[in-house]
C-alpha cells in the first residue's frame, strides 16, 4: 500500500507516492535527492539528520514522511539557494566550527533553532542546546564558537 | 610623500579560513552514500548473531523470493573468487599466526558482526527485509572475550593454527632491566586497563562498487583513509589488477583509524558487484558499524617501575595482553608492538625497559588503529605510574617528572629503545603548561577546597610520540608490507593557476587549505589560485594515506620539495627571458629578478604562461611547469607536549566534573594555527572519552553489549569546559617545513592527565586506582571502599 504525500521542501512543492513506513530522512535523500541530510544512527542519538520541520528542528531520523505530509521542511540544501551563506554557515565557517563536515548540517539547524528561542545564548545554553548532536572530529568547543558568532552577527 | 606599507602577512601560519567548508556547510559533498549510479542495487550484510558458532546450514530461498530481491550469495559463492582478508603488518620475530580471515564466513562465525551472507535488493528496504529472512541453523560454542583470559589453560580455541589464542608474542628491552630493578631503593605497580573502545567516526563505513563485465574494470567509492592501499589490498583479495581498478575516496566523514582498514563489507560489496555486474551500494547501519567495523584499545597491562628513593627513575618492565578481536585487522598487529612498545620511555630518560607484548584473538570484532594507535597505551602506562611513585616517595608529580624529563635537543636524542627522536623541549611546554595553569595556586585552592569536603584533583601529563610514519625502510624492517614515503604533483597551468595532486587522503584534517598554503609561501601565488586533489587513485599519484598524523609531516614535505622544484625551473627559464646568469636571479614574494634590478623580473604567473606555450625555452629545457616529488622521510617525527586538568569529585554522587584543561603541545611550525588548535581541540576530547565515558562492552559470550549510540557513551557538547590551548614550537630538524604532526597528539595525552586528575581529587581516600571509565558509580563504589 503506498501513501500519497504533499510537502514544501526547501520551497518548492513536491506530490510523491511513498511507502507508510518511509521515514522523513530517507524521504528527503533517496527519494528527493536531496542527499545534505546525514544519517550518522539508528537510535536517534547523533543529530546529523536535523531538519526545520515547520519551522521546528527536529531530527528528520525520527519522523515518518508521511507524518510530515502538508509541512514544510527546509534542509541544508535551502540555506544558500543562490551560493550565498546565511549567517549561520557563514559563522561556521569562520570559527572553524567543523572538520569533516558530517555532523555540520544537523549543527547547523539545531543552531538556528537555538537562536530562534535565545538570541544571545551563553556557552552553557550553547552546549546544552547542542547535546543532541553529535561530533566526533572538533570536540564542539569550535561549534560554541561558531554559535557565538552567529549570535553576535545577528543569526536568528 | 613616503609611504610605509606593512610587509604583507606570511600565509604559512596564519589562520586562514578553510577552503573545503563551503562545499561542507552547504550541503553540496558528497560521501559515499551520498552517491548514486544509474541502476544501482543495494546490499544488506547478514551477521552473526553468536560471538563463537559453527554455521551448520544457510537457507537463502526465501530471501531470493522476496520482493526487489536480485540475489543473494553466502560464503560457499566466494569460494575460489575472493581470497582471504590480509594483515598487512607482519611485526617480525613475533611468531605471529595469521589465520585466515575469509570476507564471508564459511564454516565458523568468530565475532557477532562476522559477515555470514548477503542479500542485493532493488531496494535499501528491500535488501534489509529480506536479510531478515535467511535461515541459519548455528552450533553456538563457548567464546572468549578477554585477553588476558583468552590464552589460560582451558579457554575457548579460536582458530587452530594459534594455540592459546595467541597471535604473537613480541618482546621489546632496552638497558640492563635487571639491574635496574636490583638498585631500585623503590617498585612501584599498577595493573591498567586500557579498555576496548569503538571509534565511531560519524559517518559510518560504506562502499559503492561498481563493476564492467565488458572491460573488467572496478570503479570503488569507499569510505576510505587510504584509497591506495585499498586498491592494492583490494586486487589482492579480489583478484582485479590494479590497472583495472579505481579506487574513489570521496568525502569521508572521520576515520580515526578506523577507516584504515578494508573490512568485510568492502569485499562482499565488489564481490556482489563483479557478480551481477551492476553497481552495488553497501552503507552500515550505525548498529552494524559496531559491530563490522574495527575497534581500539582494549589492552590489560601489568607495569613496574623501579626508581632511587629520590625519584630518579631507573626501569620500566611490563607485560600487556593486546586484545586483536576475531582476525587480524590490516595494522593491528604493529600497534600495541613498534607503535607502543618503542615508546615506552616517553619524554624521561629511562635507562632500561621491557616489555612482553602478547596479541592474543577472541571472540570480538577485530581491533585496529583508533587515534593514537598505541602510543595512548604507552604514554598512560608510564605517566600512571610516575604519579603512583610520586605518591609513594610523597614528592610532587610535576617535580618527579621534572627529575627525569630528557633536557631539551634539537638535533636528535637517542632513547633505549633504540629510537632517535628529532628534537624536543619536554621541560619548556611543561613550564609553560604550569605558568598559564597556575598550578602552585590550584594546589592551595584545593587544600582549602578539601578543608571544605570538596575535592578537586589535578592531573598532569606529558607526552612525546612517534608521527609522521616514516622512513620506508624502517617500516619494511618491522613488518609493515608496505611503504610509507608520499607524492605530490604540482602542476601550473598558462593562466597561472595550479593543482596539486597528493597520494594521501584528508578526511576533515583542512589539507586542501594547509598544503594550499605551503604552494602559497613558497611560490607567491594566492591560496585561492591552487587546488588540492585528493582521493582518487586514478588521478593522484601513489601515496600510502592519511594517519598516524603523517599527512603534513610526510605529504606536505613532498610538496615542499615539489614546489621547490618548480622554484628552481622558474629561475631557470627567468635567466633565460631576462638574458641574465641564473645564478644572479632571485626569488622574492612571487618574483624572480635580477639582482641588483628588482623592475627586471618576472612572476610565477608570467612564467607559468611562458613554460606552457614553450615559445622561448631555453636549450634543451622541456615545456610545462610541473614538478613531481616522491619523499621518504630520513626519520620520524616526535611532536610532544604537556597537559593539565583539572577536576572535582562530587563525594555525593561520584560524579566527575572536568573543570579546566590545559593543552600545551609542539608540533613544530605550524601552517594553520586554526587548524592546529581544532585538532587539538578534537583529540583532547576523544582521550577524555575514554577517561570518562567510553567502553565497549562484550558478554562471555560474545555479545556486544554496547552495539549502538545509545549504549556507547560518545563525548557530548554540554559535559565539557573549553579547552586552553597553547603552544610551544620546537622545529623538527630534518622536515623541510620545520612541522611535525597534531592529529593524535591530544588523544594521546589527554586520557592519561584526566585520570590522573581524578586519583589525586580521590587522594584523601585512599584511592590508587579505579577502572576505566571513570563512571560515577565506579568513582563512587571506589571512595565508599576506602573513605575520607
Ligand atoms: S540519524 Fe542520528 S539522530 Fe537521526
Ligand atoms: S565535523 Fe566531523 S563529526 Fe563534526
Amino acid at each position: 500500500m503506498e501513501l500519497s504525500v504533499s510537502l514544501t521542501v526547501n520551497g518548492r512543492r513536491y506530490d510523491r507516492q511513498i511507502e507508510p513506513r518511509l521515514l522523513l530522512v530517507h524521504f528527503l535523500r533517496d527519494t528527493l535527492n536531496l542527499t545534505g541530510t546525514k544519517i550518522g544512527c539508528d537510535t536517534s542519538q547523533c543529530g546529523a539528520c536535523t531538519v526545520m520541520l515547520d519551522g521546528v528542528a527536529v531530527k528528520s531520523c525520527t519522523c515518518l514522511a508521511a507524518q510530515a505530509d502538508g509541512s514544510s521542511v527546509t534542509t541544508i540544501e535551502g540555506l544558500a539557494p543562490d551560493g550565498q551563506l546565511d549567517r549561520v554557515q557563514e559563522a561556521f565557517w569562520e570559527k572553524h566550527g567543523l572538520q569533516c563536515g558530517f555532523c555540520t548540517p544537523g549543527m547547523i539547524f539545531a543552531t538556528k533553532a537555538l537562536l530562534a528561542a535565545n538570541s544571545n545564548p551563553s556557552a552553557e545554553q550553547i552546549r546544552h542546546a547542542l547535546e543532541g548532536n553529535m561530533c566526533r572530529c572538533t570536540g564542539y568547543q569550535n561549534i560554541v564558537r561558531s554559535v557565538q558568532a552567529a549570535a553576535a552577527a545577528g543569526a536568528r | 610623500m613616503a609611504t610605509t606599507v606593512a610587509a604583507p602577512a606570511r600565509i604559512f601560519g596564519s589562520g586562514i579560513k578553510r577552503r573545503e567548508d563551503p562545499r561542507l556547510l552547504t550541503g553540496t559533498a558528497r560521501y559515499t552514500a551520498d552517491i548514486t549510479l544509474p541502476g544501482q542495487l543495494y546490499a544488506a550484510i547478514l551477521r552473526s548473531p553468536h560471538g563463537h558458532a559453527r554455521i551448520k546450514k544457510i537457507d537463502t530461498a526465501a530471501a531470493k523470493a522476496a520482493p526487489g530481491v536480485v540475489a543473494a550469495f553466502t560464503g560457499a559463492d566466494t569460494e575460489g573468487v575472493l581470497q582471504c582478508i590480509p594483515c598487512a603488518w607482519l611485526v617480525p620475530g613475533s611468531e605471529l599466526k595469521v589465520c585466515p580471515y575469509p570476507p564471508i564466513a564459511k564454516t565458523i562465525v568468530r565475532y557477532v558482526g562476522d559477515a555470514v551472507a548477503v542479500v542485493v535488493a532493488d531496494s535499501a528496504q528491500q535488501a534489509y527485509d529480506a536479510v531478515d529472512l535467511i535461515e541459519v541453523d548455528y552450533d553456538p560454542m563457548p567464546a572468549t572475550v578477554d585477553p588476558e583470559q583468552a590464552v589460560k589453560p582451558g579457554a575457548p580455541q579460536i582458530h587452530t593454527e594459534a594455540p592459546n589464542n595467541i597471535a604473537f608474542k613480541w618482546t621489546v628491552s632496552g638497558g640492563d632491566i635487571e639491574a635496574a630493578f636490583k638498585k631500585a631503593d623503590i617498585v612501584v605497580r599498577d595493573r591498567i586497563i586500557q579498555q576496548r573502545l569503538i571509534p565511531t567516526a560519524m559517518e559510518t563505513r560504506g562502499a559503492l562498487a561498481h563493476y564492467l563485465p565488458a572491460t573488467g574494470e572496478l570503479t570503488l567509492w569507499n569510505t576510505t583513509q587510504n584509497p591506495h592501499i585499498v586498491r592494492f589490498i583490494m586486487s589482492l583479495v579480489c583478484n582485479i589488477p590494479e590497472d583495472r581498478l579505481r579506487v574513489i575516496a570521496p568525502e569521508v566523514g572521520g576515520g580515526f583509524g578506523s577507516k584504515i582498514p578494508q573490512i568485510q563489507g568492502d569485499f562482499i560489496t565488489v564481490f556482489c558487484s563483479m557478480k551481477l555486474g551492476r553497481p552495488v551500494k553497501w552503507i552500515e547501519t550505525r548498529s552494524e558499524n559496531y559491530q563490522s567495523t574495527t575497534h581500539g584499545r582494549d589492552h590489560v597491562q601489568d607495569v613496574e617501575m623501579a626508581a632511587t628513593k629520590d625519584g630518579k627513575i631507573l626501569g620500566l618492565r611490563c607485560t600487556v595482553w593486546a586484545g586483536m578481536g576475531a582476525y587480524l585487522s590490516t595494522a593491528a598487529p604493529g600497534i600495541p608492538t613498534i607503535l607502543h612498545g618503542l615508546m615506552l620511555s616517553g619524554p624521561y630518560q629511562i635507562g632500561a625497559v621491557k616489555e612482553d607484548v602478547y596479541g592474543v584473538y577472541t571472540n570480538t570484532t577485530p581491533v585496529e588503529a583508533y587515534r593514537g594507535a598505541g602510543r595512548p597505551e604507552a604514554t598512560f602506562m608510564l605517566e600512571r605510574v610516575i604519579d603512583r611513585l610520586a605518591d609513594e616517595l610523597k614528592i610532587d608529580p610535576v617535580e618527579i617528572r621534572k627529575r627525569n624529563l630528557i633536557p631539551p635537543f634539537d638535533n636528535g636524542h637517542d632513547v633505549v629503545t633504540g629510537l632517535k627522536y628529532d628534537s624536543g623541549n619536554y621541560q619548556g611546554a611543561l613550564d609553560k603548561a604550569l605558568t598559564h595553569a597556575g598550578y602552585a595556586a590550584l594546589r592551595n585552592e584545593q587544600a582549602e577546597a578539601r578543608k571544605k569536603g570538596r575535592y578537586i584533583g589535578i592531573g598532569v601529563g606529558i607526552y612525546v610520540e612517534i608521527c609522521g610514519l616514516g622512513p620506508s625502510q624502517v617500516a619494511g624492517a618491522v613488518g609493515f608490507q608496505g611503504g610509507l614515503w608520499e607524492s605530490a604533483i604540482v602542476r601550473f597551468h598558462p593562466s597561472g593557476k595550479a593543482h596539486v595532486f597528493i597520494g594521501s587522503s584528508p578526511h576533515g584534517q583542512g589539507e586542501e587549505t594547509t598544503f594550499a598554503q605551503i604552494v602559497a609561501d613558497e611560490l607567491g601565488v594566492s591560496v585561492g589560485d591552487v587546488k588540492i586533489v585528493h582521493g582518487d587513485t586514478e588521478t593522484t599519484p601513489m601515496g600510502w594515506g592519511t594517519y598516524g598524523s603523517r599527512t603534513t609531516a610526510v605529504s606536505g614535505a613532498a610538496l615542499a620539495v615539489a614546489t621547490r622544484k618548480i622554484k628552481e625551473k622558474a629561475k631557470l627559464l627567468t635567466s633565460h627571458l631576462l638574458e641574465a646568469a641564473v645564478e644572479d636571479i632571485e626569488y622574492e614574494n612571487g618574483k624572480f629578478f635580477v639582482r641588483g634590478f628588482p623592475d627586471k623580473s618576472k612572476t610565477i604567473q608570467d612564467i607559468a604562461l611562458m613554460a606552457n606555450v614553450a615559445w622561448n625555452m631555453p636549450q634543451g629545457m622541456e615545456p610545462g611547469l610541473e614538478a613531481t616529488t616522491f619523499y621518504d622521510p630520513p626519520n620520524f617525527v616526535y611532536p610532544f607536549g604537556a597537559h593539565i586538568a583539572v577536576v572535582e569529585v562530587d563525594a555525593e554522587t561520584g560524579v566527575v566534573q572536568l573543570k579546566r584543561y590545559v593543552a600545551v603541545d609542539d608540533c613544530g611550525h605550524q601552517i594553520n594555527p586554526m587548524i592546529v588548535e581544532g585538532q587539538v581541540h578534537g583529540g583532547v576530547v576523544q582521550g577524555i572519552g575514554q577517561a570518562l565515558w567510553e567502553r565497549a562492552v562484550y558478554d562471555d559470550n560474545g555479545q556486544l553489549l554496547t552495539g549502538s549510540l545509545a549504549d556507547y557513551a560518545i563525548p557530548r557538547a554540554d559535559v565539557l569546559p573549553d579547552i586552553e590551548v597553547l603552544h610551544t614550537v620546537t622545529p623538527s630538524p630534518h622536515h623541510p617545513l620545520g612541522v611535525k604532526g597534531i592529529g593524535e597528539a591530544g588523544t594521546i595525552v589527554s586520557t592519561c592527565t584526566v585520570y590522573n586528575a581524578v586519583i589525586d581529587a580521590l587522594e584523601p581516600f585512599g584511592v590508587e586506582s579505579i577502572q576505566m571509565p571513570l563512571t560515577p558509580e565506579r568513582v563512587f563504589n571506589a571512595m565508599s571502599k576506602k573513605g575520607p
